[in-house]
């Protein structure tokens, strides 16, 4: 087994591996750029090494120097964990030539499921089952418009290299195609490099509903079931759940199966994730395959009793799987909710800054992979994902009524959260109903929020506490979650003789 | 110690007097017993008829939110007797209205010049913070009197980025 694992990233991923390598009692190595000194997975780690400045290009995406620590501390592995380089080839074969495993795919998989045209050409000849369109590039506007005509409106237009939205245009009508196709194509030109775009057919609100893998390096390839991902906003998944309440357990053999075949395809080997879109009938098609370990992981272990990192872990030393399809057993509901530093008040704008105030939640059915702390400054050059909280039970009612209390207990201030969101969302009737597909999300986010009144006398007390407040716990100037210097402990610089006189309000 | 306390744009008089270890409080001529402990900073447990409340208070630079429980209540509070409070209120509607940057970030456009006439809800700067793009809008009608920083600048919350009156 591995000695020394280093860590290529940052946040609640880095933590979640560090949190493996320890239970494993593999040594851990960190890097971090110059925001991230005081990071929580710098304190976590066994060693940690500066990469440079804030900015992503010049140390979580620098490959030289994330090998050059690999090499002076001796470190065996790097795990890529989910972002930055844990899709890049080049850093897989960079690893490889420097003698570092990669606990991932391989880069040939990598660079298959990367381009979206060449892994549709190649799961065209697997048989898999793909939405209608083209596999390769569009060469141009007429082309795509005899396409177009061919397959019916409403179509996607999608940039090959493209990912998160980004290079994407819904065509509704063949008027829109002319002008959507320029853009989707300098978009994806500017996003990725690659002008490349091609076309498919627009499912009418599907869902979006994913396949775990797993691979070793001897040939043995497992699915560990689905994971439902439809709620999301501008492409971003939000929540996720596993099992998909509409997966039953003969769907469940036949996605399974496919996506088998599709890692089997590419050669596949360690944690990977095939994507499908669902329609209205149930039919599924391939959409992608994300060749690492995904955010929503989580509740695929807390269904299955897998560690997939554990397994990562043990697959890239080489290890064959020590269970077959049949040991894989789905038991009980996950959900997993992603708390990211946004502002619910102003469109879910990203909120950096100083956490002033955190209450974590615990008990029965609560899991939580959290990458901050109280008094951590949250920079502003990252994702703004925070932490994961997933609500564990043996059905989706008491997963969903856990995650709800334990929203409740959830409290973080100095930034704003969209904690808030989740209690929206879990206490809604269609989500409770799991009616649910992309745009579900957006739908809910357009009514207005149902106020919850629980207690006639509430807003009183809320005004009793902002009096007791003002005298039991007087807020000082140069308050508020600034990054500036000076902002921080105020108590000790407002004299008792200010304050008192504020309180009796004799200036 | 008296108190005029605005909870989602509702007024309340508020009087605070500690008895006993406890507080007697008059609401709106309503009188109320109250036992309230700071748990920690910012977090407030209050008895009040044997029912339970936690109240945390989520201070930012623009504003004060407490929360009872799950509900969040948008506060505003004002010692009638303090002159600054007083002048506060005259000028909350008319008057110069500052534009502060409501997160860290960095600006990447003023959409404005000095002098200029906006709307209500025009955008005047916009501000970037991870890797989004956020307009700071006008409050009010008005004209920009002062634009206090500049495209490229790194601001922190809190800070004032332009003026309209």
């Amino acid at each position: 087994m591995f000695k020394k694992i280093l860590i290529a990233n940052r946040g609640e991923i880095a933590v979640r591996v560090i949190r493996a390598c320890r239970e494993m009692g593999i040594a851990t190595v960190a890097v971090y750029s110059e925001v991230d000194r005081a990071s929580l997975h710098v304190r976590k780690a066994d060693e940690a090494y500066p990469i440079g400045p804030a900015s992503a290009s010049d140390s979580y995406l620098r490959i030289d120097k994330i090998l050059d620590v690999a090499r002076r501390s001796g470190a065996e592995a790097i795990h890529p964990g989910y972002g930055f380089l844990s899709e890049n080839a080049k850093f897989a074969r960079a690893c490889a030539e420097a003698g570092v495993k990669f606990i991932g795919p391989r880069p040939e998989s990598m660079e298959l499921m990367g381009s979206k045209t060449r892994a549709r050409q190649e799961m065209e000849k697997a048989g898999i089952p793909l939405v209608p369109g083209t596999s390769r590039g569009l060469a141009s506007p007429e082309e795509a418009e005899q396409v177009a005509e061919r397959i019916g409106y409403p179509v996607m237009l999608k940039a090959a290299a493209g990912g998160g939205g980004k290079g994407m245009r819904l065509v509704p009508t063949r008027q829109d195609l002319g002008s959507a196709l320029e853009a989707a194509q300098s978009e994806a030109q500017r996003s990725f490099g690659d002008g490349e775009v091609y076309i498919e057919k627009a499912i009418v609100d599907p869902r979006h509903i994913e396949m775990q893998v797993l691979a070793d390096e001897h040939g043995n390839t497992v699915w560990l079931g689905e994971r439902e991902c439809s709620i999301q906003r501008r492409h971003q998944k939000v929540l996720e759940e596993a099992p998909s309440a509409i997966v039953d357990s003969e769907m469940r053999r036949r996605m399974g199966e496919v996506a088998v075949r599709v890692a089997q395809t590419a050669h596949y080997t360690n944690a990977g994730t095939v994507e499908f879109l669902v329609d209205q009938q149930k039919n599924f098609y391939f959409l992608e395959m994300n060749t690492r370990l995904q955010v929503e992981h989580p509740v695929t272990e807390l269904v299955t009793g897998l560690d997939l990192v554990h397994l990562q872990i043990r697959i890239a030393d080489g290890a064959k799987l020590s269970f077959t399809q049949d040991d894989v057993k789905i038991r009980g509901h996950a959900i997993e909710c992603r708390i990211y530093a946004e502002d619910p008040d102003n469109n879910y704008f990203p909120s950096p800054g100083k956490i002033t105030l955190l209450l974590a939640p615990s008990g029965p059915g609560i899991r939580r992979d959290s990458g901050m702390y109280e008094g951590w400054t949250v920079p502003l050059e990252y994702d703004p994902l925070l932490a994961k909280l997933i609500g564990y039970g043996t059905d989706r009612v008491q997963a969903t009524m856990r995650l709800r209390r334990a929203l409740y207990e959830y409290f973080v201030t100095g930034i704003k959260t969209n904690i808030s969101l989740f209690q929206r969302i879990l206490e809604d009737s269609e989500f409770q109903a799991a009616k649910l597909d992309t745009g579900y999300l957006d739908r809910l986010l357009a009514r207005p929020r149902e106020t919850v009144a629980d207690h006639d006398s509430v807003p009183a007390v809320a005004a009793i506490a902002a009096g007791l407040f003002a005298v039991l716990q007087p807020v000082s100037s140069g308050l508020g979650n600034g990054n500036a210097p000076g902002a921080a402990a105020p108590s000790a610089t407002t004299s008792n003789w200010k304050r008192k006189g504020r309180s009796e309000a004799l200036r | 110690m008296v108190y005029d306390v605005t909870v989602d744009g509702k007024h309340h008089r508020l009087e605070l007097e500690k008895a006993d270890g406890s507080w007697k409080c008059r609401l709106n001529e309503k009188e109320l017993r109250v036992d309230a402990v700071l748990a920690r900073p910012d977090v407030l447990s209050l008895l009040m008829d044997g029912r339970c409340y936690e109240i945390k208070r989520e201070q930012t630079a623009t504003d004060l939110h407490l929360w009872v429980g799950n509900a969040r209540f948008s506060v505003e509070l004002r010692d009638p007797r303090s002159l600054r409070s007083r002048r506060d209120a005259a000028e909350d509607e008319k008057g110069p209205k500052k534009l502060v940057a409501p997160m860290p970030g960095k600006v990447v456009r003023v959409l404005v010049t000095e002098k200029s006439e906006v709307e209500a809800g025009q955008g005047v700067l916009v501000v970037e913070a991870m890797k989004m793009q956020n307009e700071i809008k006008s409050p009010k009608k008005g004209v920009v009197q002062k634009v206090l920083t500049t495209a490229g600048a790194n601001v922190n919350a809190g800070d004032v980025l332009a003026i309209v009156v």
